[in-house]
């Protein structure tokens, strides 16, 4: 009885404030008291630049997400891209042509995961697993398991300053804004929160949402192409392995972030806040000497509390 | 056409459906391979497919039960990563073979006893959760291996992958014996049924009284346990243990599951069906070696046989819809 009476105002402040805003102000905390170098200027400045690649993956599939679908193949899309950017760079020097090589062979694997999710309507889960599969396989191949270096070219775009930022924060913005934009102001969108909710509704209102649906995976490729821009650069190099593992990444930040599997329910802000939770965390973690293979364990931990979180608000 | 003729054609159909076009992609996979190199259906060759077919069946069949119910256990892979690097370095460091078993399999079975806790207790999705569970443990292999390799086993030990008996490599064994219990289990008890009414439709199982929840908690279980199995056999045969033991095997298990035409919405499926799938897979990857292909293309082609084998099993099933 008593219990209850003292959690009830509690529990309002809690489920009031998202579950997100919770999560990065305890590691922003934590990561500032273990780590004198935390909070200095460089050192924030540098989770942004870490966090780029993050958001341009995060922010599709948080439209993925909230049609009820998953990209398993993300990260390994985005390491074949960036072979492919690095490999048409190398021959031909153009970097316009090779950031369009990579944009296009990710589309053609969003197209490819979102044709079959939609108008064939196999499980996504399954499909992404297997191109997943196919892109790894193929970077490896195209590769043979070896690094292409590229030159100090794009290099040299990563570190350009504009207005006070350099041209991935740019990037980034950019992004953030074009989705926030097409979540909000465009039928896309609305199609996006409907497909997860209530496609049949969609379909009987004489919307053609497989289409639409094939669009969010397509989108979903065509931004890893872009990341692999900025992780190419970022790397100097094209690696078949670079982008292992990002989609977990991506997941665990929109999940953070509550955009929820269940209910087409969609936060691009959730998102963007997922994203530097993941990267305060990764970034707290580097300063703290842990391995990333163990840092990825802390973010899997960073996600099941998360969905503890809804699951607690949802009771509440 | 008559009313005998249609019965005959549905007797028919039944007689040829999934299982039996899979038998015979297996076959056809078999000839092709025969004609193509001498060297496959040596005995010694043909020991070696099934041998590991029975490894990836050990994996795949405690997945088998967990898509069953239509769950989703993404961590055996990395479960039989951590399973393996403990057995083995409690094995090297205390010198009894005993103790790697037990702790392998302790191991695994403690790690699928978290998959269902989180599953079943705190009620979280079963594809997430076990993803989560997939990282954490890479990371907690990574941190407990920290880059040491540990190798060379007792020779007792060994026998567990790479022995014989009676001419039969000792995986065989173990493979047949749980194709025996756990079809037992499946199709002729209470316990089974519950299971397949669970992945059927989890909420009229629930009405008639099926103890959901514990039933999936079992599943979970098991998966573990058999995971930290397969852990021991794996590291029997590969004699060495290292932090990436288990990356790139939930892809094959997987693969095999579905490709022995397992519903991943649950409810449809059979160990039987897991078995032949792992030894389709099996044989194009042994294909692949004979032809010398470069093991780059592995992952390649166990994803497009994924993806054709959801693509032919989803047109089937639409066929017979339309027939219906």
């Amino acid at each position: 009885m008593n219990d209850t009476q003292v959690a009830r105002p509690l529990m309002r402040l809690i489920t009031h404030v998202p579950g997100v805003t919770w999560v990065l102000l305890m590691l922003i905390l934590v990561f500032s008291s273990l780590s004198g170098n935390f909070l200095r200027a460089g050192n924030l400045a540098n989770i942004g630049e870490q966090s780029v690649v993050l958001l341009l993956l995060a922010l599709p599939m948080t439209f993925v997400i909230m049609t009820e679908g998953i990209d398993m193949s993300m990260g390994a899309v985005l390491s074949l891209t960036s072979v492919v950017l690095a490999s048409t760079l190398v021959a031909t020097g153009s970097i316009a042509l090779a950031l369009s090589a990579a944009v296009l062979i990710g589309l053609a694997f969003g197209v490819f995961n979102g044709g079959l999710a939609s108008w064939l309507k196999l499980p996504p889960f399954i499909v992404t697993l297997g191109t997943m599969g196919v892109a790894q396989g193929l970077a490896l191949v195209a590769t043979d398991g070896d690094s292409i270096i590229v030159g100090t070219q794009l290099t040299r775009l990563y570190t350009t300053q504009f207005l006070f930022l350099s041209l991935p924060m740019w990037l980034a913005i950019l992004s953030y804004g074009a989705f926030h934009v097409l979540l909000q102001r465009t039928r896309f969108g609305t199609y996006v929160c409907a497909i997860g909710g209530n496609r049949d509704a969609l379909t009987l209102a004489g919307v053609s949402a497989g289409t639409y649906h094939v669009a969010v995976y397509a989108l979903s490729g065509a931004m890893a192409g872009m990341a692999a821009l900025v992780l190419t650069a970022r790397l100097s190099a094209g690696h078949p392995s670079a982008g292992i593992g990002m989609e977990f990444d991506a997941i665990a930040a929109t999940i953070v972030g509550g955009t929820s599997f269940e209910r087409g329910k969609g936060w691009l802000l959730g998102t963007l806040l997922g994203v530097v939770a993941v990267g305060v965390l990764r970034n707290g973690l580097n300063l703290l000497n842990v391995q990333s293979a163990v840092q990825v364990s802390c973010i899997g931990l960073l996600v099941i509390a998360a969905l503890l979180f809804d699951g607690l608000k949802d009771r509440a | 056409m008559s009313y005998d003729a249609n019965l005959m054609k549905a007797r028919l159909g039944n007689l040829m459906g999934p299982a039996f076009y899979r038998v015979l992609a297996a076959a056809a996979l078999c000839v092709a391979l025969a004609l193509v190199n001498d060297a496959f259906l040596s005995t010694n060759n043909l020991l070696n497919v099934l041998r590991q077919a029975s490894l990836l069946f050990l994996l795949a069949s405690g997945l088998t039960l967990v898509i069953l119910t239509g769950g989703l256990d993404l961590s055996v892979g990395a479960n039989v990563g951590l399973s393996a690097c403990v057995a083995g370095t409690v094995m090297q460091s205390t010198g009894s073979i005993g103790l790697g078993i037990v702790s392998g399999l302790l191991c695994g079975t403690a790690v699928g006893l978290v998959n269902a806790a989180l599953v079943t207790v705190l009620r979280l999705p079963p594809f997430i959760a076990t993803y989560g569970m997939l990282w954490a443990l890479h990371g907690v292999t990574y941190a407990y291996m920290a880059g040491a390799t540990v190798h060379g086993f007792p020779p007792a030990f060994r026998t567990l992958g790479s022995g014989y008996l009676l001419g039969v490599p000792v995986p065989i064994y173990l493979m047949t014996i749980l194709l025996g219990v756990g079809t037992f289990l499946a199709q002729r008890t209470t316990f089974g049924q519950e299971i397949y009414a669970i992945g059927t439709n989890p909420e009229v199982a629930r009405l008639s009284g099926v103890p959901v929840r514990r039933r999936l908690f079992f599943a979970y279980a098991a998966s573990g346990v058999m995971a930290g199995l397969a852990s021991l056999v794996y590291l029997a045969r590969l004699n060495s243990a290292e932090g990436d033991i288990g990356e790139g095997l939930t892809l094959p298990a997987i693969a095999a599951v579905l490709v022995g035409g397992a519903s991943l919405f649950g409810g449809s499926g059979t160990l039987a069906g897991t078995l032949i799938g792992a030894l389709i897979l099996t044989l194009v990857l042994n294909g692949m070696n004979l032809l010398t292909i470069h093991a780059n293309w592995q992952p390649l082609v166990t994803g497009v046989v994924l993806i054709a084998a959801v693509l032919i099993d989803n047109i089937a099933s639409r066929r017979t819809e339309s027939r219906a």
